[in-house]
């Protein structure tokens, strides 16, 4: 139902918020030693939920781990520019998706007033 | 476990870090009669926290850990502390690293907040759609 009131724009914020989950647990991990940092490759995660597969499986197979530029001696692979900038890409991306989200149901509601 | 709980430990891990840094440098300088009784700089270590459930991973103190470094003996027989030959100890503190430390702390605790508060404001406009 609402895949098709949405479209990709339903699957797309879903992925953007496990982005943003995903990206705020690098940030916190900024000094645990041996921590691996993870990203979600955003292209393919949705192009896998277009597919057919649900978000949580699409977000689950796109999740990578981050290569790091340098690596730290204590093996953690965080590094603050880096995700920095992916949080900040994502949440616009977020707020684009959801502008989208919310012209749809503003144009349904319209339609449903009929004013 | 949500954004929430990731950001909160995180934000707590950092400041028992900066409370131990804050500790190290209250006490440098400090001075005992014996070697063993010196104190010894401390270290807070991070560990991972993954929620299985969620895929968030955050923050939790796995422990504090002393500094193995030797105290400092510098003669000082003037010094009521002194033990027999003359001697006091001194914590091995490295003012410089703990500063270094706090420095690094502050940063990260600063990250957390803005990226805190980025997805709460992000949530809001979610809940505002009507």
């Amino acid at each position: 139902m609402s895949d098709s009131i949405f479209g990709i724009h339903g699957t797309a914020l879903e992925l953007r918020s496990q982005r943003m989950g995903l990206l705020a647990s690098n940030i916190a991990n900024a000094a645990t030693p041996g921590y691996k940092a993870r990203d979600i490759d955003f292209a393919a995660a949705l192009k896998s939920s277009m597919a057919g597969n649900t978000a949580d499986q699409a977000a689950n197979a796109a999740t990578l781990y981050r290569v790091p530029v340098m690596p730290s001696l204590d093996g953690n692979t965080v590094e603050m520019a880096t995700e920095q900038t992916a949080f900040a890409e994502n949440a616009v991306g977020y707020s684009a998706t959801l502008s989208f989200i919310k012209a749809r149901v503003e144009t349904l509601s319209r339609a449903m007033k009929g004013d | 476990m949500n954004l929430f709980t990731v950001a909160q430990r995180a934000m707590s891990s950092q400041l028992v870090r900066m409370n131990a840094a804050a500790s190290n440098l209250a006490n440098a300088g400090s001075v005992t009669g014996d070697a063993a009784g010196a104190y010894r700089p401390m270290r807070a270590v991070f560990a991972q926290d993954l929620d299985q459930a969620t895929g968030l991973s955050t923050v939790r103190v796995q422990g504090m850990y002393r500094s193995e470094a030797e105290a400092v003996k510098r003669y000082d027989p003037g010094n009521p502390l002194a033990d027999a030959e003359g001697n006091v100890f001194e914590a091995p503190v490295d003012q410089n690293a703990e500063m270094v430390e706090m420095l690094e702390s502050s940063r990260q605790y600063q990250n957390m907040v803005e990226a805190l508060q980025t997805a709460k404001q992000l949530m809001l406009e979610t809940m505002r759609i009507k």
